[in-house]
């Protein structure tokens, strides 16, 4: 018997949506097998981990909370993959726009509430494009690689809001402890429905985005690039000053994701502001095909994900690693999925003389 | 029964979907020259894949010398004598000849080579190959690394030899001097396996023909049976107009000038050499030379996208050396490009019909959205006018065949009205019946008054359908003369680099 991977043509919708389906089953009952294995009833933790997110209006709320900053980054970084351009550099960017808003809220301490928000979002969006335009910039001039470029600016901006926070920006009167000073109440986003408003900031951008890219001439460049440079060159496309144009919205996006979480959650300026949104982001556009509406749906699934999570921690008194293994479970098996999307497997017999030598499907 | 030779016996292979290879019967004697005669995709690469061992056939048998025998490797094809001259040349470019011969080949302690270099110069003088064995690969022409190819087979002990489309991007002079190899090999008792698409050659080469389609062999048939006619038909399974109608149209004004041109490619090294020549309305003028002589950066160049180094570029009296293709449509330069490269430049293959119209078209529209409905509109028209087949304007493009792709490139660029067209090898991996009809459609642009810079691979067809024809080498122009007044063998010394080519060339009909 043979077993090989044989490229599928076109599959559609539906079959996408059944393989994803199936594929959470698969690592439900994978990751069941482990939590047996814990002496636990995996039913019985996966119906606390839905309670556990969805279960009362607190842990909805918390998980909305949860699930803003994924959604408006992955956005961003959606917008940055289209055109085929690695932006791993979303954690940077939203340390830099919570900086930008924390510059403002700080210094600026006496502006009325709307013109504070105003400008903190100005000033967020600022230096996250900045940012965003450094690697940017070497990518276009010097053709440097962005995956590692966007990557290191995460580090220094991380770095840079250590330094702040243990040094010139350090709180006195916070008893030694090494923070910054909380923003004043005019500094703080407003809530609906007592969740802060960046739900509805999300939801607008998911609108905006999807409009951009669907339907406007720049979003039709973005994915010609994305395709194939030579085509865009064929096409008469301005591929530098385009390229240009989306890294710099993509970190726009970014930045407003540091500006909703220093003024919406955090209160303050942290190194925390961030907590790894950058690169969960990554995974949840590239779930979502860059399809800015799946976005947000699948940035509400990982949140109720890692609220679940949270919570069965402290109702099992498990370590943290139980929760993040089902994660990552799920992870794996969504992504490995994708396989099943492109290629089928085909098994067959082999009674007579068969030697499969080559699974490369070539007909010449 | 003489049961020598080899014969392939019910041979089926199929991957996934697609049948390649049906119910294939096929031999070879030895002393033959035996064609095997297909379009792209009958199952003829897959056929020699098989009997060289590449891939185990799903079902049928070989047999030689009337044994039956199973290939599992191709170190089993080559021990039963079968040699396999592929289309891409497998050698390494900074050896010899000799190295290259050598490689893999040692066996036993001492490398003797000064006596095997004997035995080499042995079979050189015997089939007359044109091979210096101490040149490097990459000195050498196609021509010089096809013999050396053949070489290397035939001294490992081939006694059958399947050639595979080696006259693709031959000249006249090298496809001659390889079939009087081919010939002496036959004489000597070799079994010679000749696969191509070029009839001219079947009929000049060839003992027997068995012709391919769609996975089966259709017929075998002797050569003093065949003709050109009859084996198109036989290949493509109706009757096919060959005959290219060439109307001299009335030329009008110079639609492109270009003075001396020079063009560096992706690597820096300079590719167009300082190049004059010009393009009048109503005109085709064919560029003939070996793939690389600088046609592909000579057209980007035109079209814009690849800069220029020094020279000028005049279209319609307007000086676009400065202009690139961002800027084309604002300055109404209507030019079209076809490129080579039809999928990865052209057309994007996940977009559909209607996107990809929009890829040419979206700058007209004005404000910031686009607007794909007269897109739509367009991509039906394009699919009635030029016969597309499709399962619908929204259907990614990559799942459609190498015809129907290129003739939505061709709907798109010529719906657009241009004055210019550059086309780089328009039908190449094509079927005959498409290219046939791509033929006429270039001659519908140039009756209409279009100026056409056609490079082509087909010397015939290139000399049927233009009206002048450009010859390169190694980024220079080795010659411009009109389509009669030259013959197959003179384009064929100009492609090798010579710039005066004699008297007997100069064809004196007209």
């Amino acid at each position: 018997m043979s077993m090989r991977f044989v490229k599928r043509g076109e599959i559609s919708k539906k079959q996408q949506i059944i393989t994803s389906i199936i594929a959470v089953i698969l690592a439900l009952a994978a990751s069941g097998i482990f939590l047996l294995a814990l002496k636990l009833n995996p039913i019985e933790v996966y119906g606390e981990m839905i309670k556990g997110a969805l279960g009362n209006k607190i842990s909805f709320r918390q998980t909305v909370v949860e699930a803003i900053p994924l959604a408006i980054t992955g956005l961003g970084i959606a917008v940055a993959f289209k055109m085929n351009y690695s932006n791993i550099g979303g954690e940077g960017q939203i340390i830099m726009g919570a900086f930008g808003a924390a510059l403002i809220a700080l210094k600026l301490p006496n502006l009325s509430q709307s013109l504070m928000l105003m400008m903190m979002f100005l000033s967020g969006i600022f230096f996250a494009s900045l940012w965003a335009l450094i690697p940017g910039f070497l990518k276009i001039k010097w053709k440097v690689s962005e995956a590692i470029t966007t990557l290191m600016m995460n580090y220094i901006a991380l770095k840079f809001v250590a330094y702040l926070q243990y040094g010139p920006w350090r709180d006195k009167s916070a008893l030694g402890f090494p923070k910054i000073a909380s923003f004043g109440k005019n500094a703080l986003l407003p809530k609906l429905f007592n969740i802060n408003i960046g739900w509805l900031i999300a939801i607008i951008l998911s609108i905006i985005v999807y409009i951009f890219l669907n339907k406007t001439k720049k979003g039709f460049e973005i994915s010609v690039i994305g395709k194939g440079e030579s085509t865009a060159k064929y096409a008469g496309i301005n591929i530098k000053r385009t390229m240009l144009q989306t890294i710099v919205i993509s970190g726009v996006i970014c930045g407003i994701t540091g500006v909703v979480q220093a003024a919406g959650v955090s209160e303050t300026l942290s190194v925390e502001v961030s907590g790894g949104v950058g690169y969960t982001a990554i995974i949840i556009a590239c779930l979502a095909k860059h399809n800015p509406y799946m976005i947000g749906v699948i940035s509400f699934l990982f949140a109720t994900l890692v609220q679940g999570g949270t919570y069965i921690q402290t109702i099992y008194s498990v370590p943290d690693s139980v929760a993040l293994i089902i994660q990552a479970m799920i992870l794996f098996f969504v992504l490995g999925s994708e396989i099943f999307t492109n290629y089928k497997v085909v098994i067959r017999n082999s009674s007579f003389n068969k030697k499969e030598t080559s699974v490369i499907e070539e007909v010449a | 029964m003489n049961t020598k030779g080899i014969k392939v016996k019910n041979i089926t292979k199929v991957f996934g979907k697609v049948i390649a290879n049906k119910n294939v019967n096929f031999e070879v004697k030895p002393g033959e020259i035996h064609c095997l005669l297909g379009e792209n995709g009958a199952g003829k690469s897959t056929l020699m894949s098989i009997l060289s061992g590449v891939y185990t056939p799903d079902n049928g048998s070989i047999f030689v010398d009337g044994k039956k025998v199973n290939f599992n490797s191709p170190r089993d094809s080559i021990k039963h004598g079968i040699g396999m001259v592929y289309q891409h040349f497998k050698l390494v470019e900074s050896m010899t000849a000799l190295q290259n011969i050598l490689l893999g080949n040692n066996k036993g302690i001492f490398s003797r080579i000064k006596e095997k270099e004997r035995e080499i110069k042995e079979i050189i003088d015997k089939y007359g190959f044109d091979v210096d064995l101490n040149k490097l690969v990459h000195n050498m022409s196609v021509g010089e690394k096809e013999n050396l190819e053949i070489l290397k087979v035939v001294y490992r002990g081939a006694r059958v030899l399947v050639l595979d489309e080696p006259t693709a991007v031959f000249t006249p002079q090298e496809t001659d001097r390889l079939f009087s190899v081919m010939r002496k090999m036959k004489e000597d008792g070799c079994a010679i396996i000749f696969i191509t698409h070029k009839l001219d050659e079947v009929m000049k080469v060839a003992d027997r023909i068995t012709i391919l389609r769609k996975g089966e062999t259709v017929a075998t048939i002797n050569k003093d049976k065949a003709n050109p006619q009859i084996l198109t038909e036989l290949m493509v399974g109706r009757k096919v107009n060959l005959s290219i109608k060439a109307i001299k149209s009335k030329l009008g004004k110079e639609i492109l000038k270009v003075e001396n041109l020079k063009v560096k490619d992706s690597e820096g090294v300079e590719a167009v050499k300082g190049i004059s020549f010009s393009i009048k309305a109503g005109e085709v003028l064919g560029i003939a030379g070996i793939t690389g002589s600088g046609q592909k950066e000579l057209c980007e160049a035109i079209a814009g996208i690849t800069p220029i180094e020094s020279g000028k570029i005049i279209f319609e009296n307007k000086d676009i050396t400065n202009i690139d293709s961002t800027k084309y449509f604002k300055e109404n330069i209507k030019l079209s490009y076809i490129p080579e490269d039809r999928l990865g430049m052209g057309l994007v293959g996940d977009m559909g019909i209607a996107d990809n119209l929009l890829l040419k078209n979206y700058k007209k529209q004005k404000g910031l959205f686009i607007n794909k409905k007269s897109c739509k509109d367009e991509a039906n028209f394009i699919i009635k006018e030029f016969n597309v087949k499709t399962a619908g304007v929204e259907y990614p493009i990559k799942y459609m065949s190498g015809g129907n792709i290129q003739k939505i490139l061709l709907g798109r660029e010529l719906n657009s009205n241009p004055k210019l067209i550059v086309m780089a090898y328009p039908v190449r991996g094509l079927d005959i019946s498409t290219c046939y009809a791509i033929y006429d459609v270039i001659l519908k642009e140039k009756q209409k008054g279009s100026a056409i810079l056609f490079i082509g691979e087909d010397l015939d067809v290139l000399m049927a359908i233009s009206d002048r024809i450009m010859v390169m080498y190694s980024g220079e122009i080795t010659g411009i003369t009109e389509a009669e007044k030259v013959t197959r063998e003179g384009i064929g010394l100009m492609m090798m680099g010579r710039k005066d080519i004699g008297e007997e060339y100069v064809n004196e009909v007209c």
